[in-house]
């Protein structure tokens, strides 16, 4: 080690700017080997740019790196693994139709012949307790399993500093107990982990020191261990926090019910939803939790008719609507609001009106005789704007160009405001600000004290825990039986979301 | 460094100005094109552009064909527009206009010499249904087995072409024309007939049914919720799903629609301009009227003038090659060029060029 300190990477004063927008202003911060360094920021705070930046995907305009004290410019990422470095991304790259060992080879610079490599592979993933068969398609490996594919083809390279960017929104609570102790071995045996994530009470039980970003500024660096979830917040957000509140009513009548509804999967790799049933009444919040990738998207095709099955598996007040297509369901009040907002609940170059008129048209009268009356379409997009805070000059505005949190805000607003009589929302925060997501889980909220059945899927359990009555999650088409949410314990939910997935006996000789 | 960004809007500037900034990039590559054959490139641009229109030698034989060729362009181009818009690729219209011309026109011959005036709305509505039903094989191939709209619909143009030949040869060959080929004059079967509707313009039904064409295209695309869900469609056809779009119908709709629009065309054609069935009236409008409705950026009112501009070049084209000598192939190829730049210049509607590298704010 050369200089006056041992720091495995030294990043000082960063910056780098997009049009529009400065990701990274003068960022500085420093990893010691073997530490577990947080990178804490809200969504946009400009913690994947940094990372980018340091895994040579990006090139900063300013500023400099020192790795184990000397000059440090990677200009690509094939730079940055050969000093060392390993980052395990938030999406996946992996081909579903190869095997794991052929995955992991192809994204080597080296790879050894096949048979070695995946005794090499067997042995690293029982070294780590990470069991991986090499033989297995990825196609049938778990969301949690495949996140174990890129970290062992992170650890056969040997790196110094494992880059992690929100390695945990894909794992239930067990696969996550895993995950850390396989990171806290791998930190005292050295390897210094940059851990990014705006999950709180991860980094209190992880981290050793944090890095708190907001709109591309370092704001404070502190022990989690030492500081409380909601201290690390209002850093992160830099305002104190309004938790949603909700007027507690009795339930009324059942509203929408689903019995034994099966939706085979239309391509391979997809899932199926296997003999579904709940019932929500009116007033009532059910959440839907699980990991991505289990069927919250078919749940949510299925329900708001994009995709129609038998009749009677689906009735709203009693009437079987399960073939209906989605303008029918629509007008009998079934609305939703799917979790891909640009492509899915928005077209992204049509304008604000456009898009308000692209659900509202049967509910809102928007159209007589099939001719379109732009003017109360234009009207509706500006009530959506005014009573739900969308920043954007005004309804002509394309839906491209608002932020995600504004355009969320949009599209849940589109809806609520249709009055509906069952909502169902997919995701209804991600990759919302922190002010943005209370106000879209307050407008939740208001909306079942009003009398709707409110059916939310996501996959952010603290959001399901705050608002949800009842609570079931999602497993591989499946659907748990719904339990009411606040007598569940972490542990529980984490069994009904699958559990580790048959791993939890992973750490057990460790 | 030259860098393109992406707009946050697609500008509406650009989105009108680079039709125009392409014709000017045609122009200047044409002329060194003509200059490199030996051509004055001014004279050669001359002849094209502007004489058609305004030279008092051409004018009054030049003029009337701008629209006579320009109708069939834009009813056909309006047709595929629509499908265009949403994602629906018709490249066979060619083939539809040739048999809603032979099954339009074959009706008319069948009352050979009847002189009722029932005839010629009959056979403008046997015409239309003949381009529909060739448009129908794509379609119904696509929505119940998923076959590719493009190749079907344009490996059906040569099997058009086919039927075509053996009609102005065998079935429809005119009985009194001493074993020409080709069928009856319909200009002298008068109940059958498509003629100039006001001497010296050029304007004859297929004009009025195109101006029609794009009133309803503007209409249906703006205040309709057919047109509403079209664009939908072609933007991002999950949210359209989302919206309550029935693809299969849309297929339906828009392949049917640009099949009777061409099918229209090749009637008015073949009872008017070309006057009979013959081997080959079809002068490949099907397959211009393509350039055209992307030259028109897929708008009705761009249609109109693309489908103008497209005939002027044709004509002028003729003038240049008897008045210069210059070759055809380097007419289509000035075409084709328009074509070209369009596309080109089309990307500063959704991008901006920026200089230089990005500035830290």
């Amino acid at each position: 080690m050369t200089g006056n300190d041992n720091a495995l990477l030294a990043v000082e004063g960063l910056s780098k700017a997009y049009p529009g927008v400065v990701a990274n202003d003068h960022v500085s911060f420093s990893i010691a080997p073997g530490e577990i360094h947080a990178l804490l920021g809200e969504n946009g705070a400009g913690k994947s740019t940094l990372v980018k930046m340091i895994y040579g995907l990006v090139q900063p305009d300013s500023g400099s790196m020192r790795w184990q004290g000397s000059p440090y410019e990677p200009a690509t990422p094939h730079a940055a693994r050969a000093a060392g470095i390993a980052m395990v991304f938030q999406h996946f790259s992996l081909f579903e139709a190869l095997n794991v060992a052929e995955n992991v080879a192809l994204g080597m610079e080296d790879p050894p012949p096949m048979r070695q490599l995946s005794t090499r592979i067997r042995e690293v993933s029982e070294e780590y307790g990470l069991p991986l068969d090499p033989d297995r398609l990825v196609g049938d490996l778990s969301a949690g399993e495949r996140q174990r594919v890129e970290i062992i083809r992170c650890l056969l390279q040997d790196p110094k500093l494992l880059i992690m960017d929100e390695p945990t929104s894909v794992l239930t609570p067990q696969e996550v107990e895993i995950l850390f102790q396989t990171l806290r071995q791998l930190s005292t045996e050295g390897t210094a982990i940059l851990y990014i994530s705006h999950k709180l009470e991860e980094i209190r039980s992880l981290c050793d020191r944090a890095t708190i970003l907001r709109l591309g500024k370092v704001v404070g660096r502190c022990d989690p261990h030492q500081s409380t979830a909601r201290e690390l917040a209002e850093m992160m957000v830099g305002q104190s926090l309004q938790t949603p509140t909700r007027k507690r009513a009795e339930f009324g009548e059942v509203v929408i019910e689903l019995a034994d509804l099966s939706v085979p999967s239309a391509n391979p790799f997809g899932t199926s939803l296997k003999n579904i049933s709940f019932s929500v009444r009116a007033g009532e919040v059910l959440g839907i939790g699980g990991v991505a990738g289990n069927g919250q998207d078919e749940l949510l095709a299925a329900l708001s008719g994009e995709v129609s099955g038998p009749a009677e598996a689906i009735r709203l007040n009693g009437e079987p609507i399960g073939r209906l297509g989605p303008n029918e369901r629509r007008l009998r009040g079934l609305l939703s609001a799917p979790e891909e907002r640009l492509g899915h609940a928005a077209a992204p170059d049509m304008t604000l009106t456009e898009n308000a008129a692209l659900t509202g048209m049967v509910r809102e009268e928007l159209a007589r005789n099939g001719f379109i009356d732009w003017r109360r379409a234009r009207a509706f997009a500006q009530r959506i704007i005014s009573a739900f805070d969308v920043r954007t000059p005004g309804p002509d505005n394309a839906a491209r160009s608002l932020s995600g949190g504004n355009l969320q805000k949009f599209v849940i607003g589109r809806e609520v405001l249709q009055r509906p009589v069952a909502l169902v929302v997919n995701q209804p925060t991600w990759g919302v600000d922190a002010s943005a997501a209370a106000a879209i889980r307050q407008a939740l909220l208001d909306l079942a004290a009003e009398g709707t059945a409110v059916i939310c899927i996501s996959q952010d359990l603290d959001e399901l825990m705050e608002i949800s009555d009842r609570f079931a999650a999602l497993n591989e088409g499946r659907l748990s039986t719904p339990r009411p949410a606040h007598e569940l314990s972490v542990e529980e939910i984490g069994l009904m979301m699958g559990g580790a997935h048959g791993m939890e006996v992973a750490h057990a000789h460790g | 460094m030259i860098r393109l960004e992406r707009r946050p809007e697609p500008s509406r500037l650009w989105a009108a100005a680079s039709p125009v900034l392409a014709v000017i990039l045609t122009m200047i590559a044409g002329g060194v094109l003509f200059a490199f054959l030996g051509k004055d490139p001014f004279e050669a641009i001359r002849t094209i552009f502007w004489d058609p229109l305004f030279n008092e030698q051409f004018a009054s034989y030049s003029r009337p064909q701008l629209l006579v060729k320009a109708g069939p362009l834009i009813l056909i181009a309006i047709g595929l527009s629509l499908g265009f818009r949403a994602g629906i690729w018709n490249i066979g219209a060619e083939g539809q206009y040739i048999i809603g011309a032979v099954a339009g026109g074959a009706v008319g011959l069948a009352f050979y010499p009847s002189e009722s005036s029932m005839i010629f709305p009959l056979m403008v509505i046997v015409g239309a249904l003949g381009g529909w039903a060739w448009a129908m094989i794509p379609a119904i191939l696509r929505t119940r087995f998923n076959t590719n709209e493009i190749l079907v619909s344009l490996l059906l143009v040569y099997v058009a072409e086919q039927i075509l030949a053996s009609m102005a040869l065998g079935l429809l060959r005119n009985p009194d024309g001493g074993g020409f080929p080709g069928s009856r004059n319909f200009q002298q079967y008068s109940a059958a007939s498509n003629p100039e509707l006001i001497a010296g313009t050029g304007v004859h039904w297929g004009v009025v049914t195109a101006f029609i064409a794009v009133i309803f295209a503007y209409v249906l695309l703006n205040r309709h919720l057919l047109g509403f869900q079209i664009r939908l469609t072609g933007q991002s056809p999950k949210a359209a799903r989302f919206a309550g779009v029935r693809p299969n119908r849309l297929i339906v709709f828009c392949l049917g629609t640009s099949g009777v629009l061409a099918g229209l065309a090749g009637l008015f054609e073949v009872t008017g301009p070309a006057g009979q069935i013959s081997i080959d009236f079809n002068s490949g409008y099907g397959f211009t009227a393509i350039i055209v409705a992307f030259l028109g950026r897929l708008h009705p009112v761009g249609i109109l003038l693309a489908g103008l501009l497209m005939a002027l070049t044709y004509i002028g084209g003729e003038l240049a090659q008897f008045m210069l000598g210059l070759p055809a192939a380097a007419i289509q190829l000035v075409q084709g060029m328009l074509l070209f730049f369009l596309l080109a210049v089309d990307v500063l509607s959704n991008f901006r060029v920026r200089f230089g590298k990005a500035e830290v704010v």
